[in-house]
């Protein structure tokens, strides 16, 4: 074989912890338990609680301090526009508490997408909407709708990346119309493109 | 009939004469569509697969008329995207090229293995099960190549499969294309990789202008864009 094109990732990070192995259907029923177990936290303690079992979980998956991290950095904005909201109207303690039940919930559902191959979440998807195939839901195609939509996230953040660089090229970094328009625009075409590729590959029902 | 024909083909977009009368036929295994930008070769691209209809005339793949059996059409030619990005579905690499075989009938070994040889071929068979944002672009565009091959096309089609990589990406696609078995059309800007093609069309404001070998094709394109701005 030629030498391939050069490479742009690291090696595949195969594992076997046992939050890896676990199916994908226990680990999102999972998911909804902890998610309903998180909102009747309502004192410090309880937050905490929730803090050290959020990092338990990422420990058993084998995942470090920084793998969690990268799970919930993304929202770091977000947390400090709510918490400086909420400190203003409910009180230090009570915004405090209410953050972290947003960051852990953020973070189980980061692990849960991070030890489970795509393909058996949508299998589960699926799964559980087939029933609804009585009321005209199309199982297959909402799932479809789902894998899109992830796929859809890397692309558009990096269209805001660039958006974001280019306006900051020309200075006006602080101008949100400047920011706005190019990223609807490309938006709008990236859903035209999609929509192409989807009829080009014979998904034109 | 075999070969793809193109019969005094119009294409009006918002009232824009984006093609004016082309008429070919096109037989060989390997056929390049150079121009300048906006000379309307995306349109005839996408014409070959149904992508675009055109406002009069006629598009017959191997007979089939495309405005008619648009479907059968695009599964015989595949049709590689400029922009990767843009043509990559699935959030996985290996499911981006299974989608190309939903609703083939396969089971879902076959489709395994299929997928999987695709990607041995293409040297991405390590990356199968991650996310494709991940990819470096070379890769991407032979991800996406792999989807459009693996459905077996009689076909392939590439709008600028190039034109977005950097130089030693561009060498790999381009090979990997030179390699296919199936016909292929390329439009290019890259008129380096049109050396080797049988045949050569150049278009110019919705025509084709000159339609020849490269050796002929290259040097008169070249004169045409040298010539003064009208
Ligand atoms: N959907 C469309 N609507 C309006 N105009 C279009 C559309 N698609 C292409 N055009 C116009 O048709 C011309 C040819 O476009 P295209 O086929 O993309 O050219 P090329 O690929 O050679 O750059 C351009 O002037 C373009 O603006
Ligand atoms: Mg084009």
């Amino acid at each position: 074989m030629t030498a391939g094109p050069p490479p742009a990732m690291a090696p595949p990070r195969t594992s076997t912890s046992p939050v890896h192995r676990l199916g994908a259907g226990t680990k999102l029923a999972g998911l909804c338990v902890c998610s309903l177990a998180l909102l009747t936290v309502d004192g410090p303690r309880g937050a905490a609680l929730a803090v050290v079992g959020v990092m338990a979980v990422f420990a058993l998956a084998g995942l470090g301090p920084r793998a969690l991290w990268a799970q919930i950095r993304p929202l770091r904005w977000v947390v400090v526009c709510l918490l400086a909201v909420q400190w203003w109207v409910l009180g230090p303690v009570e915004a405090v508490v209410l953050s972290t039940r947003l960051v852990a919930l953020v973070a189980l559902a980061g692990l849960v997408t991070a030890t489970t191959p795509t393909a058996q979440v949508l299998d589960v998807v699926e799964r559980v909407l087939r029933p609804g195939r009585r009321w005209g839901l199309d199982p297959e195609r909402a799932a479809l709708v789902l894998a899109l939509t992830l796929r859809s996230v890397p692309v558009l953040t990096d269209l805001a990346a660039r958006v974001r660089d280019a306006q900051r090229a020309r200075g006006r970094e602080r101008d949100v119309r400047a920011f706005a328009v190019p990223l609807v625009v490309g938006s709008l075409r990236r859903a035209d493109a999609l929509g192409e590729a989807l009829a080009a590959r014979g998904l034109d029902d | 009939m075999t070969g793809i024909v193109l019969d005094d083909v119009h294409v009006r977009r918002e009232g824009r004469h984006v093609l004016r009368g082309v008429s070919v036929r096109l037989t060989e295994h390997r056929v390049a569509v150079i121009g300048a930008n906006g000379s309307g070769k995306s349109t005839l691209a996408r014409l070959l697969n149904g992508l675009v209809a055109p406002t009069s005339g006629r598009v017959l793949v191997d007979g089939l008329d495309v405005a008619r059996h648009g479907r059968a059409v695009r599964r015989r030619v595949g049709f590689v995207f400029t922009d990767p990005d843009a043509q990559i579905v699935m959030p996985t690499v290996a499911e981006d090229v299974a989608f190309s075989l939903r609703g083939s009938g396969l089971s879902r070994a076959e489709v395994g293995a299929r997928v999987a040889a695709e990607l041995e071929r293409h040297g991405l068979a390590g990356h199968a099960d991650h996310p494709a944002h991940l990819l470096s672009g070379g890769q991407k565009q032979l991800l996406a190549l792999s989807s459009v091959l693996v459905s077996r096309p009689d076909v392939v089609v590439a709008d600028e499969p190039t034109t977005l990589l950097d130089l030693r990406n561009t060498r790999f696609v381009a090979q990997r294309l030179a390699a296919l078995e199936q016909r292929v059309v390329l439009v290019t800007h890259d008129l380096d990789l049109v050396g080797d093609y049988e045949r050569v069309l150049v278009v110019d404001e919705g025509r084709v202008v000159v339609d020849d070998v490269p050796a002929v094709a290259v040097p008169a394109y070249r004169a045409l864009m040298g010539a003064p701005v009208r």
